[in-house]
C-alpha cells in the first residue's frame, strides 16, 4: 500500500529525515516510535504534503502512484488521512459544515456524486454516535474550545466519516486519560480491516496495548533505526530510547 | 455595437468577473458635466415640484463651496466632475403594466446577474413564489415594480422616489434631507443636487411589512455617475426589512457612485437594512472598478425604535461608506453588522457612526474586514455618547483577517463620551489566515479556494447570520468568489 524509499527531507534547510525506508502492506498496522524531535511529525507532514517540508531525495509510492507528485487534497482523495498531533481550530465553521465540505470535496475529486444534506446527516450522526459524541459537538466550531481529549476524538470522528485507505495517527494518545484513550482506540480498532492500513505514531508504548500493531519501527537519526514485532515496543518502554540516541549520534 | 462586442469578448477572455457586460437599452442622456442647467434639466425631466428644484439648486450651490474629502485611507486619481453624465434614463419611462412589457434585455440582465431562480420567479410573477418585492432600479429610473398591490392593501408605499414625488410629495418633503441634510458632505451634497432616482418606502403605523423589500441596483450606461437616493420611513410601531444588492458591468473607465440612503424610525418602529454590494472591483490592478462613495444614515427618532444595518461589501475599486445611526429616541437601538472584503487592488474605508442622544440608547457594532492581494481595508468608527444619553451602551467588535503578506488592515475607532453613566466597550483583533488552517482543510480533501472560502465564511459568521436567508446564501457564495485567486 505504502512504500517509502530512501526518503530525505528538510525543514528550513535542516535535514530531518535521512534515508527513511518503510513499507506498509494492505490491512497492516505499523507503529512508529521515537524520542521527541526525532522527526515523527515531520514524516507525517511529508507524507501528507505540507508546505515547508521539502523532500530532497527518495520516493514514496502510495497505492501504485507517486504520492509526492500530488497536492495535499489529491493525497486525501487518494485515500491518505492524517490525524494531527495538534488539531487545528477553525472559528465559525461547525464540525458539520467542515465534514460536509471534506466528504464532498473528496467525492468530487473522485468523480463521485456529492452527498445531499440528508444522506450526509445520517452518515455523520451514525459515526458520531459510535464514538459517543453528542450532536452538540457536531454543531460546535471545529476544535474551538475543545479539550485535548475532545480534539483527538474529533480527529477519529473525521477519520471514521472519511473512511481513508491509509491513516497516519500522530500521537493521537498524547494528552488523553485512560478512558479517553480507550474510546479513541476502540474507534481506531473499529476501522481496522483488510483494506485499511495505519501508521500509528506514538511516543509511549501505552497506546499499543489497545491498538496492537503488526510491526513496530523506531525512528532515530532521521531513519528507521530498528524494526520488530510488538515486543519491540515493550522493550523500548523498559530500556528507553537512549540506545538509539547513541546510535544516531555515532 | 462594437463596444458591446468588445466587452463581451473581454468578459469571455478574462472570465473573472461574472457580471461584466453591457445591456443595449436606448439611453436618453443629458450632456456631460454639471451646472445649474443640468440640475434644472434633471428636475424638469422628472416633472418635479418647485420646492424639489429649489432644494436641488441649494445643494448644488453649496456643493460649489465644498472640496472632496481626503481623510479616508483611499487613493485614487482625481475625479473630473465635469466629465460625467448626470442623467440617463431608459426611453420608456411610463412604467410597464406587467412584466411582459418589461424590456427583454432587462430580464436577460437579471438572468446574467444570477438572481436566484426563486427571485426570478418572483420577478416573473409565478404563482406561489416567495414574497420578495423587487423594485428594479435599472440605471437610474425604476422600470419594474412588482407586488405593488399586496403592499398597497397594507398601506405600504414602495415605489421609486420620482413616483413618490408625484404621488406622495408631502411625505417626501417632510422627511427628505432630515437625516442627511443637503449640506452634509461633498458626495451627499452632490447627490442632493443631481440624484436621479432610487427607492421610497413608507410603512404606516402598526404595519408589519408583509414581505422583504428588495432592490437590485445596476450601473449601466457608459460614464454615467450613479446618484441613487433612497428614503425609508417606518411610522410608529411598524417593521420593515429592506434588501439592497447590486452588480455592475465590465468597463474601462472608473465609475462614480454616490448614493444617499436615509432611514427614519418613529416610536416602536424597526428597520432592517441589508446590503450585498458586488460592484465591479476593477481588474487585478484596480483598473475599471467602481468608486463607491455612499452616505447611509438612519435616525431612530422615536422612543424604543431600532435600526439595523447589515452589509456585505465585496465589490468596488474604492468603498467609502459609513452606515450610521442617530439614536434620538429613549431606549432606541442601533446595530451595524459588516463584512468588508478587499482583494487585489481594492481599497475599502468603511465603518459606522453611532450617535447616542436619548437615554438608555444602545448600539452594537460587529465589523469583519478581510484583506487579500495588495488590498487595503480600513475600519473607521465613531461612537459618541451625548450629554443626555444617560446609561448609553455601546459594544464594538472589530476583527481583521489578512490573506497573504502584501495587504493591509487598519482600525480607526473614535470614541467620544460626554456623560459618565455611558459605557463604551471596544474589542479588536487582527489575524492572518493560518497556513495550518489551510493545510488542515486540504488534508481533509477540501481544495485550496474552497478552504479559503470556508475559513473566511467562518470568520464572518456573526454578520452573515444576520442577513435574511436568501441573501445569506448568496453572500456566502460571494465571499468565496471575491477571494478567488487570493492564495497559491
Ligand atoms: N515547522 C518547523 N520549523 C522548524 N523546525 C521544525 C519544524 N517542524 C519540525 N521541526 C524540527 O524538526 C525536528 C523534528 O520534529 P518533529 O518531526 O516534530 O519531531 P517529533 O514529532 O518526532 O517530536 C525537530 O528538531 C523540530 O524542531
Ligand atoms: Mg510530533
Amino acid at each position: 500500500m505504502l512504500e517509502v524509499e530512501n526518503l530525505h527531507a528538510t525543514v528550513d534547510g535542516r535535514g530531518i529525515l535521512n534515508g527513511l525506508d518503510l513499507a506498509v502492506g494492505p490491512g497492516e498496522v505499523h507503529a512508529v516510535m521515537g524520542p521527541n524531535g526525532s522527526g515523527k511529525s515531520t514524516l507525517s507532514y511529508v507524507l501528507s504534503g505540507r508546505d515547508g517540508y521539502e523532500v530532497t531525495e527518495g520516493s514514496v509510492r502510495f497505492r501504485g502512484a507517486d504520492l509526492l507528485a500530488l497536492e495535499p487534497e489529491e493525497r486525501a482523495a487518494a485515500g491518505l488521512f492524517l490525524a494531527f498531533q495538534y488539531p487545528v481550530e477553525i472559528p465559525g465553521v461547525t464540525n458539520m459544515t467542515f465534514l460536509k465540505h471534506a466528504v464532498n470535496g473528496l467525492r468530487v475529486q473522485r468523480g463521485e456524486e456529492e452527498l445531499d444534506a440528508m444522506q450526509f446527516l445520517k452518515l455523520v450522526r451514525q459515526k458520531a454516535k459510535a464514538l459517543g459524541m453528542s450532536d452538540d459537538m457536531l454543531k460546535r466550531a471545529v476544535n474551538v474550545g475543545f479539550s485535548g481529549g475532545e480534539k483527538k476524538r474529533n480527529e477519529i470522528l473525521q477519520m471514521a466519516v472519511l473512511e481513508p485507505a491509509f491513516a497516519v495517527l500522530d500521537e493521537t494518545d498524547s494528552g488523553l486519560d485512560i478512558d479517553a484513550l480507550k474510546i479513541v482506540a476502540d474507534g481506531v480498532n473499529a476501522l481496522r480491516g483488510p483494506g485499511r492500513s495505519m501508521l500509528v505514531i506514538t511516543h509511549y508504548q501505552r497506546l499499543l496495548d489497545y491498538i496492537v500493531p503488526d510491526r513496530v519501527h523506531v525512528l532515530a537519526g532521521g531513519r528507521i533505526a530498528q524494526s520488530g514485532g510488538k515486543e519491540l515496543a515493550l522493550r523500548l518502554e523498559s530500556e528507553g530510547y537512549a540506545a538509539f540516541a547513541d546510535k544516531a549520534a555515532a | 455595437m462594437a463596444a458591446t462586442a468588445q466587452t463581451v469578448a473581454q468578459v469571455r477572455d478574462l472570465g473573472k468577473y461574472k457580471h461584466g457586460w453591457e445591456t443595449e437599452i436606448e439611453m436618453e442622456t443629458a450632456p456631460k458635466g454639471l451646472n445649474e442647467d443640468i440640475v434644472r434639466f434633471i428636475s424638469a425631466r422628472k416633472d418635479e415640484p418647485d420646492w424639489m428644484l429649489d432644494w436641488r439648486l441649494k445643494a448644488y450651490r453649496h456643493w460649489l463651496t465644498m472640496t472632496e474629502p481626503t481623510w479616508a485611507m483611499v487613493d485614487y486619481p482625481a475625479i473630473d466632475f465635469q466629465d460625467i453624465y448626470y442623467y440617463a434614463a431608459p426611453k420608456n419611462t411610463e412604467g410597464p403594466k406587467s412584466l411582459d412589457e418589461v424590456d427583454p434585455e432587462l430580464l436577460r440582465t437579471y438572468e446574467k446577474l444570477g438572481i436566484p431562480l426563486k427571485e426570478q420567479e418572483v420577478l416573473a410573477g409565478v404563482q406561489g413564489a416567495p414574497k420578495v418585492a423587487v423594485d428594479a432600479v435599472f440605471d437610474s429610473v425604476s422600470v419594474a415594480t412588482t407586488f405593488k398591490k399586496e403592499l398597497e392593501s397594507h398601506g405600504v408605499i414602495f415605489c421609486s422616489i420620482s413616483e413618490a414625488l408625484q404621488n406622495h410629495p408631502e411625505l417626501v418633503r417632510k422627511y427628505l434631507g432630515t437625516v442627511v441634510p443637503y449640506t452634509d458632505n461633498f458626495y451627499a451634497t452632490l447627490n442632493s443636487a443631481v440624484f436621479s432616482d432610487g427607492s421610497f418606502v413608507y410603512i404606516p403605523p402598526g404595519v408589519h411589512c408583509p414581505m422583504e423589500l428588495s432592490t437590485y441596483f445596476r450601473i449601466n450606461a457608459k460614464d454615467t455617475g450613479q446618484f441613487e437616493r433612497t428614503l425609508i420611513i417606518a411610522d410608529e410601531g411598524s417593521y420593515v426589512s429592506y434588501l439592497e444588492g447590486c452588480t455592475a458591468p465590465m468597463r474601462d473607465e472608473n465609475q462614480l457612485h454616490a448614493a444617499v440612503v436615509e432611514l427614519v424610525t418613529l416610536k416602536d418602529a424597526e428597520i432592517k437594512y441589508s446590503t450585498v454590494q458586488n460592484w465591479y472591483p476593477g481588474d487585478e490592478t484596480g483598473k475599471g472598478g467602481i468608486y463607491n462613495f455612499v452616505t447611509k444614515r438612519g435616525a431612530c427618532r422615536g422612543d424604543d425604535s431600532k435600526i439595523r444595518w447589515t452589509q456585505v461589501e465585496t465589490g468596488s475599486a474604492i468603498t467609502w461608506k459609513y452606515p450610521s445611526c442617530i439614536l434620538q429616541g429613549d431606549n432606541s437601538v442601533g446595530e451595524f453588522y459588516s463584512v468588508a472584503i478587499a482583494n487585489n487592488a481594492q481599497q475599502a474605508d468603511t465603518g459606522t457612526k453611532m450617535i447616542h442622544l436619548g437615554r438608555n440608547t444602545r448600539s452594537r457594532i460587529i465589523s469583519k474586514g478581510i484583506s487579500a492581494g495588495r488590498a487595503c481595508n480600513t475600519y473607521r468608527g465613531l461612537v459618541r455618547m451625548g450629554s443626555k444619553a444617560l446609561n448609553g451602551r455601546n459594544f464594538t467588535q472589530c476583527d481583521s483577517l489578512l490573506i497573504g503578506d502584501r495587504c493591509g488592515a487598519h482600525t480607526v475607532p473614535y470614541i467620544e463620551s460626554r456623560n459618565r453613566t455611558a459605557k463604551v466597550e471596544h474589542e479588536a483583533t487582527t489575524s492572518r489566515i493560518g497556513e495550518d488552517q489551510l493545510f488542515y482543510c486540504r488534508q481533509r480533501g477540501i481544495g485550496e479556494e474552497d478552504a479559503v472560502a470556508l475559513i473566511v465564511n467562518g470568520f464572518c459568521k456573526e454578520v452573515l447570520q444576520e442577513l435574511p436567508m436568501e441573501f445569506a446564501v448568496e453572500a456566502q457564495k460571494l465571499v468565496g468568489i471575491s477571494l478567488e485567486g487570493s492564495v497559491g
